[in-house]
């Protein structure tokens, strides 16, 4: 049984066609991680999978939930399904605290003492636990992103998106972000995830996607797909890549 | 035989700017309330109240003062309904207020970056959860020096309401200087105390932005983009 369904999606911004009838099945605790040129449709896919864009053909599924009806549950979704953005998103004027409670108290009605709790230890998980209090302009990227994950993660979601989540950090600050990562894989959450970070890919993806021209050109387990890949793009970008 | 300018008279002057700020008040919070929903409608994601809001805005803002005051005084009392100078004035003024208020306001919403709009859908947030938790909260701060700007354009327009009859600080300044005949006393006070009601304005404005800066944390969020 798979968690996330896409059934030949397809998505165009006008007449300009990024996804064509991609198909792609994630069962639970699968962790596949999503590689491609830029504009070949990593970003488009999965902000379909949580709805913050439509599809115009098409069918996507998540945990029972049929994200492309247009009477979709978009609360419940995006409780279900959390997502990370290369650029942090948190709210400048609240906490690394408040920005997690005011997740819960508006979206899950959670008490506030529940969920301060809540906060506390979601913070805990992302090694954050000493900056509660700070706010966001006070952290570094690299912390900055670790509380944008700790708040997807306090709505207990099922499935977790992460988008180039490491792309605007130092050196230094992506091991931190992608060692989060890596233990929510660990821990068996089913996660999709683009990345330019092809040794982070190879260890911790159970496959490997590429992208091409909004179709999903090939696909495999990634030392298969990294070692020996079938189609000329891939190898083509593998070459530019390593 | 003309009397000199004298004491009375400048209670008469004060007591006449009691009904500038009375207007002025009654303009500002008129106009905050309409142009508010106004202001939420023009960010909306429905098209229809889009269109609306930006209808209401670009006619208002197109009409002078003066005609909105002929229009709303001589209007209603064709429909026979025959209205005080104070009544006539306060909703002339509120909704010529609503209209740039909504305008100002709408550019601050919009100022407020795209991530953060997408940050809270992708928690799951209502468009009105949004707004009242993320949103606004953020654009109130840039908001208050443009807000506070008009209000104190809005003690002067009011002056536009003597053309109806109304007896606000400026037509007070003709009444006396009809009586007196001493233009540069007369008008010198009288430009005086708008200067006095202005100032207090500006100083508030000051002191609200620093202490919301503070409460709100936000002073660098317009450089990060987040
Ligand atoms: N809002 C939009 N309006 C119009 N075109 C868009 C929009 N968003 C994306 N596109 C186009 O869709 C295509 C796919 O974009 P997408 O962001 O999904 O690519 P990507 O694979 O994530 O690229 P990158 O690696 O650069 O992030 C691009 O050609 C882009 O120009
Ligand atoms: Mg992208």
């Amino acid at each position: 049984m798979s968690i996330v369904t896409l059934n030949s999606v397809s998505k165009s911004y006008g007449t300009v066609p990024v996804l064509r009838e991609v198909s792609l099945a994630l069962t639970p605790g699968e962790v596949v991680a999503l590689i491609g040129r830029s504009g070949s449709g990593k970003s488009t896919l999965l902000r379909c999978v949580n709805a913050l864009e439509r599809v115009q053909s098409g069918k996507i599924v998540v945990d029972g939930i049929e994200v492309t009806s247009p009477s979709a549950d978009l609360r419940k979704l995006r409780q279900t399904v959390g997502i990370v953005f290369q650029s942090y998103n948190l709210f400048p004027h609240y906490t690394a605290e408040g920005n997690i409670t005011i997740a819960l108290t508006v979206v899950k009605k959670v008490p506030k003492r529940e969920a301060v709790e809540i906060a506390r230890a979601a913070l805990e998980r992302v090694g954050l636990a000493d900056k509660a209090a700070s706010f966001p302009h006070q952290l570094s990227g690299g912390q900055q992103q670790r509380v944008s994950i700790a708040r997807s993660l306090a709505l207990s979601p099922k499935v977790m998106l992460f988008d180039e989540v490491t792309s605007a950090l130092d050196p230094e600050l992506k091991d931190e972000v992608l060692g989060v990562m890596e233990g929510l894989a660990a821990g068996g959450m089913t996660m999709i995830l683009v990345t330019h970070e092809m040794t982070f890919a190879r260890d911790v993806a159970h496959r490997v996607v590429f992208m091409h021209g909004g179709r999903i050109h090939e696909e495999g387990p990634p030392k298969k797909l990294f070692s020996a890949p079938e189609t000329p793009e891939l190898k083509q970008f593998i070459k530019r890549i390593f | 035989m003309f009397q000199t300018f004298n004491w009375f008279d400048v209670l008469f002057l004060l007591k006449a700017a009691g009904w500038t700020v009375l207007l002025t008040i009654v303009a500002f919070v008129g106009g905050s309330l309409l142009g508010g929903i106004i202001a939420v409608m023009r960010v909306s994601a429905l098209a229809p109240l889009r269109v609306a809001a930006i209808a209401y805005i670009q006619v208002l803002q197109g009409i002078p003062l003066l005609m909105q005051l002929f229009l709303t005084y001589f209007g209603l009392s064709l429909f026979g309904i025959s209205v005080p100078g104070f009544f006539a004035a306060g909703l002339a003024l509120s909704l010529h207020s609503s209209a740039f208020l909504s305008d100002i306001w709408r550019g601050c919403l919009e100022s407020i970056p795209r991530a953060q709009w997408e940050g809270s859908a992708a928690i799951g947030m209502s468009r009105f959860e949004q707004l009242r938790y993320i949103i606004v909260p953020q654009a109130v701060r840039v908001a208050i020096p443009p807000t506070v700007g008009f209000i104190v354009s809005m003690v002067k327009n009011t002056s536009l309401a003597s053309i109806i009859g109304f007896v606000e600080l400026a037509r007070a300044g003709q009444i006396v200087n009809d009586a007196t005949f001493q233009p540069i006393k007369v008008f010198g006070t009288v430009a005086l105390i708008y200067f006095a009601l202005c100032i207090p304005l500006s100083i508030l404005s000051r002191h609200m932005e620093r202490s919301l800066a503070r409460r709100l944390n936000v002073h660098r969020n317009v450089e990060l983009g987040i």
